[in-house]
Formats: structure tokens, sequence, C-alpha cells
């Protein structure tokens, strides 16, 4: 409890990933807290590679961090374009007001 | 070995508190503001851990410039009135099921981090490798050498993502005047200046 080891930081991770999860399933307000839920989720997997290099003493979980960093941000970009875009035409971005393709 | 732990303590249970917040707060801005303290939190723990470089790496591009992006979304989108309504609606027979599996995915990853059984050479937090070269340098050597070509298409990831916002994006106004840079540089003298012969007493009409 004192120590903290690996399973503290495992332990972090997966509560915050949990947190996305949720926040994607259960969302019925507007799609930017997906996009937010989505990136709570590349967080989590960042705390995991981040520990696991530093508590096995290798450097390329942090490269493969920096790689899902630059994913992450892309992503970002991406979703808040669509997300304006379709603003623009539809004048909502709710969830329950998406059902233009019917799934 | 007290310190590390109680802020690890502090941070964890502030980005926990804060990435509850981002999904259940009431309005898209306090969801946009509690995800920067998240970052900002998960920052200072991996600064705390020992990769100063990421850390700074998550203050910088997450908070400056990630978490500013949706700040802009949401000011632009105007959908600070859309209040959260989470339990409410007709078709919500989504919700047990999307509460189910987090909850199983929860349980799966505890019992994953619960009963794994750690190597024996790992390291605890109190024997962490202390290297005569720093994080950084660490990184890039690795990064600049071993893994030039992931770092190269990282960067073709971002040069495809800027085109596709902008793609996305851009929209045709109408009624507008724009500068035409093909027209600028392509006249010649001989189209842009016209000489006109001026009758006395009379004006030149220009404007045709």
């Amino acid at each position: 409890m004192i120590e903290i080891g690996l399973g503290h930081y495992l332990s972090l991770g997966a509560i915050i990933f949990f947190l996305g999860v949720i926040g994607i399933f259960l969302n019925r307000k507007n799609v930017i807290v997906i996009l937010m839920s989505i990136e709570l989720i590349l967080l989590a997997v960042n705390i995991n590679l981040i520990s696991f290099s530093i508590f096995s003493g290798d450097i390329v979980g942090q490269i493969f961090t920096m790689l899902i960093l630059t994913v992450a941000a892309a992503e970002a970009a991406i979703g808040l374009a669509i997300i304006v875009v379709y603003y623009r035409n539809r004048g909502s971005i709710r969830v329950e007001d998406i059902h233009g393709m019917k799934g | 070995m007290i310190v590390h732990t109680i802020f690890f303590y502090f941070f964890s249970v502030i980005a926990i508190f804060s990435s509850l917040m981002v999904i259940t707060s009431r309005s898209t801005i306090n969801s946009v503001f509690f995800l920067i303290l998240d970052f900002i939190s998960v920052g200072c723990l991996f600064i705390m851990v020992g990769a100063e470089f990421l850390g700074m790496i998550l203050l910088i591009v997450y908070v400056g410039a990630v978490a500013v992006l949706f700040l802009f979304v949401v000011m632009m989108l105007n959908v600070a009135e859309q209040k959260q309504s989470w339990f409410i609606g007709k078709k919500s027979t989504h919700i047990p099921t999307g509460l189910i599996v987090s909850v199983l995915i929860l349980l799966e990853l505890l019992v994953v981090v619960g009963g794994w059984r750690y190597k024996e050479d790992l390291m605890s937090s109190s024997s962490l490798l202390i290297s005569n070269i720093s994080n950084t340098h660490q990184i890039g050597l690795v990064m600049y050498t071993d893994y030039i070509l992931y770092f190269q298409i990282a960067g073709i990831v971002l040069l495809l993502s800027m085109i596709g916002a902008i793609l996305l994006t851009f929209r045709e106004r109408v009624g507008v005047k724009k500068q035409s840079y093909i027209n600028q540089i392509s006249r010649n003298p001989s189209t842009a200046v016209e000489l006109k012969e001026v009758k006395s007493n009379q004006g030149v009409k220009i404007d045709d």
C-alpha cells in the first residue's frame, strides 16, 4: 500500500479506461463528449505503456506512447472537423438526432 | 518514498475524479475544463514516475493544443445549452447493456491487474533506474535510429490529418472578394496598361 508499484499505475489506467468506455456507452448528449471519452481511453493506454516502460526499464514503451499521442491528436482534429461540418449541415449534434444512417 | 506515495494518490484521485466529471458534468464546457485537469494531473504523474519528456509533451500538446481545440469547437457550435439528459428519452434500451458491458470491462481489467504475478526482476519505484543520461536523451537515441520509420509515418499521419481537416471544413463562399494569385502574377505590361485617347472637355469611363 505504501510502496507504489506497477499494479497501482495499471489500476489507475484501468479505472480511467472504464470511465472512458462508460462515457461512450451511456452518452445521450452531444458527440463532443464522446470524442473526449475517446481521449480518456487513449490516455489510459498511455498510462499503461509508460508505467510498463518505466518499471521494466525499457524505453520503447515511451516511443510507442509518443506515436499514440500523434494518432490521438490527428483523430481529435479530424473528429472535430467532422462535427463542425455536421453541425453546419444539420444544426444539431445531439446523439439522438444523429440517425441518418439508421444504425 | 512516502512522498512518492502521497503524490501518486493525490494526482490519481484528481485524475479519476476529473475523468468522472468529464462524462457526467451537465454542460460541455465543464467537461472540457475537467478534461484539461485530467491531462494535467496525468502529466504530473508521468513526470513523477520518471518519463519527464512525455509528461511535458502531454502538457504542451494536449493541454495546449487538443483541449483548446475542443474548447474552440464547443464555443463555436453553441452547444452550451444542451443539458445532460442521460436517462431520459424514449429509446434508452442501450443503457443497461452499456452499463453491463462497461462494468464487465472494469472487472476484467482489475482481475488481470490483481491476479497477475509480476516478474521477479521488475523494479519497484524505490529502485527506479537512475541513468546518467536524461530521459529525453534516451528517447532521442532510440527514436531517431531504430524507430525512424515510425517517426516519419507519424509525420505523414499528422500531415494527412491536417489536409483532411482543412478539406472537410472548407467552404466556398459566394459574394466575397478574394485575391487571385494566378491573375496577379500572370499579368504583364501589355495587358495591365491601356492607353486611351482623351478628348478635350470629356472624361474617360474607366469602370466598364
